[in-house]
């Protein structure tokens, strides 16, 4: 989770985009999946996250709606994974993996170099917008240490020297495989404010 | 010596993910002759097996599955893809690379336990993952392996998968269940077990991967087969995970029972540390389990095990039952890494408790505080700031932590003190060497730092 502190007495026009309609429909495709509304949490916080960029709060007030739950509940659960962000990110997020595995191979000599390239720290983002950092623990490919994921595409056995090459790569974040767009926002996307 | 491999058969073939290479290597025919049976049959059949759970707990699957209650009106069954012990990553070699083998063992346990939905959850980080495994599901849809009337057999299942964001306290078994109805995943209070009483309150069975991945085998290869293979109690056969400075770091398969040498040595398997340096410790499932220490040590003369004794302790068999008698507690993942000589006992200490620190769920006050506190220990420890005092306290925290004295709600608690305190205690001498060296104001200042107005304090007094 990567939050700011929000002062909640702002008005309305404060609590960032919501969900479009077309975002709304796909969330409640999910309805049929599982046996109560609540269920579908997850799905509609990664599809809110797809189509906004990050959770805001009017999203969360939207898919409270729609699951018929109260937004705070919808905020305990944003605010508990470390996949959601409470604040804008950059278009692409790079999450550097920090654990014993990747750390013995140089993951940490890998996470500084990367901060000093992008001269940020974990939780921000570059000025113009293109990256954001942040650390996970085991991203589970230790064999292949240290590893980080850029959006949906990890890479593996990253040494400080690839970085230029990885961070050039326009396409870094894309997968070679087919995908399935159950978890992505419907293609009309909406614009961050 | 290379073992035969069975779960890992299709990894590395051409398009090995596809139904077709699948069916063609007997893929589904373990579902089709289960099919055939009465669901108390493979239930009594998996109990025979004494298949214990490969996500590192290692309940016994059948024991597991007998306890759901006979006159349910639903039964869920939720696979647990959450894969997020350091160092682990069988799991993800699996499905990357075989999810109809997956599949086929959701069926199996499926039928055998009267599913009628089964819920993958997969934690948020399988990215790639999650395409590989919805396209395998799509395909199993089409060829008739999910949906209505499998294979004529009157038995329905349908399978979603469920995507997680990135807690390892939702691999726990009730974390999951709780983060699967759409709320944070704090693991609830056992019993009611999920059996009575699970995801939506109704009787639920949750199984690891590997461990429902094994069914397939059990059926087409039969039992006599599976008890050939491992050691008493601990039948069959495990993927080994071994990462750190190897040579070779990969997944690696073989029956349960292989050494921890023969896993860091073996030419089939690790072939050796890099650089020739010698190991100074091992975690040999996953780090909650605890650590042993490495051949840096001197052998062991006798033939008893003695963990409080400074021998070398990679002889220890990777069973369910074999690492107790060195102290640790448990199989866990068998997902091994590798410690070098030359890295510092402290940043690896450091590396663990900031894991567990973030990863506590925080509804248990021992789990929020204690892993935060030995956190902020080790890190203090890290950085040249630590008192042979803190040794005591970070044991003494870490006795006062866990579901198993009975203080926690899950078993992260324990997860996060046993290696800590295995640590503190197998490597005590090389914490009292950095600490020893380092300069005698070295944490009068750290502390000042921390908190001006400690200066006055009795607790400075002890540094000195």
């Amino acid at each position: 989770m990567s939050w700011r502190v929000v002062d909640r007495t702002k008005a309305p026009e404060d609590l960032g985009p919501g969900l479009s309609e077309a975002v709304k429909a796909k969330i409640r495709t999910f309805f049929d999946r599982y046996p109560t509304k609540r269920a579908a949490m997850l799905p509609a916080l990664h599809i809110a996250q797809d189509a906004i960029g990050y959770v805001s709060l009017q999203a969360m007030h939207d898919i409270a709606e729609l699951l018929e739950v109260s937004p705070a509940a919808v905020l305990d659960v944003a605010t508990f994974y470390t996949h959601f962000w409470m604040h804008p990110k950059g278009d692409k997020v790079i999450v550097v993996c920090r654990s014993l595995s990747c750390e013995l191979v140089g993951g940490k000599t890998l996470l500084q170099h990367v901060k000093e390239k992008l001269g940020i720290d974990e939780h921000e983002t570059t000025p113009d917008g293109k990256y954001s950092l942040m650390t996970e623990e085991c991203l589970a490919q230790c064999d292949h240490g240290p590893c980080m994921l850029i959006n949906e595409k990890l890479h593996k056995c990253v040494r400080p020297e690839d970085l230029d090459r990885i961070l050039a790569d326009p396409d870094n974040d894309k997968l070679d495989i087919p995908r399935s767009d159950l978890f992505d926002a419907p293609p009309e996307k909406v614009e961050q404010s | 010596m290379a073992y035969e491999r069975y779960l890992m058969k299709n990894v590395g073939l051409p398009n090995s993910r596809s139904i077709e290479t699948y069916k063609a290597g007997g893929g589904y025919q373990g579902a089709a002759k289960a099919l055939k049976m009465k669901p108390d049959e493979i239930v009594d059949l998996v109990k025979r097996a004494n298949l214990r759970g490969r996500g590192g707990a290692g309940f016994p699957a059948g024991v597991k599955w007998s306890f759901l209650p006979p006159n349910r009106e639903i039964t869920y069954l939720c696979v647990n893809a959450d894969e997020s012990e350091p160092p682990t990553f069988s799991n993800r070699v699996l499905m990357e690379n075989d999810p109809h083998m997956l599949l086929e063992g959701i069926l199996i346990a499926g039928y055998a336990t009267g599913t009628t939905i089964a819920y993958l959850y997969m934690r948020g980080e399988f990215t790639e993952l999650f395409h590989i495994m919805q396209k395998a599901i799509d395909e199993a849809y089409a060829a008739g392996y999910l949906g209505k009337d499998i294979l004529g057999s009157g038995y329905s299942l349908d399978c979603y998968i469920h995507r997680g964001a990135g807690a390892y306290v939702c691999g726990e078994e009730t974390g999951l269940i709780e983060s699967l109805e759409g709320k944070r995943g704090w693991p609830r209070i056992k019993p009611p077990f999920p059996a009575i009483e699970g995801a939506f309150r109704k009787p639920t069975v949750v199984n690891n991967v590997e461990t429902l991945a094994c069914l397939p085998h059990i059926l087409t290869r039969g039992l006599d087969w599976w008890l050939s293979l491992g050691t008493q109690n601990s039948w069959g056969t495990k993927m080994y995970c071994v990462s750190g400075p190897v040579n070779r770091p990969g997944c690696y398969e073989g029956p349960l029972g292989i050494t921890c040498r023969e896993l860091i040595y073996g030419e089939d398997f690790g072939n050796g540390m890099r650089a020739g340096k010698k190991v100074k410790a091992v975690f040999p499932g996953g780090l909650s389990m605890g650590v042993l220490r490495g051949d840096m040590f001197p052998k062991n003369p006798a033939d008893e095990v003695d963990p409080d004794a400074d021998y070398d302790e990679l002889d220890c068999k990777l069973d369910f039952d074999d690492p107790r008698r060195y102290g640790l507690m448990g199989l866990g993942t068998a997902a091994l890494v590798v410690v070098p000589e030359d890295a510092d006992i402290r940043a690896v200490t450091a590396n663990v408790a900031h894991f567990f620190a973030l990863e506590s769920c925080g509804q248990c006050t021992q789990c929020r505080e204690g892993t935060m506190w030995m956190y902020k220990m080790a890190q203090r420890i890290r950085d040249g700031a630590g008192r042979s005092f803190d040794l005591d306290v970070l044991a003494e925290v870490t006795e006062n932590m866990g579901m198993m004295p009975g203080l926690s709600i899950c078993g992260l608690s324990d997860g996060a003190a046993w290696p800590i305190r295995m640590l503190v205690q197998k490597f005590r001498a090389e914490f009292e060497r950095h600490i020893g060296a380092q300069a005698p104001e070295a944490v009068a200042r750290r502390i000042r730092e921390i908190n001006p107005a400690a200066y006055e304090l009795p607790i400075a007094a002890g540094a000195r």
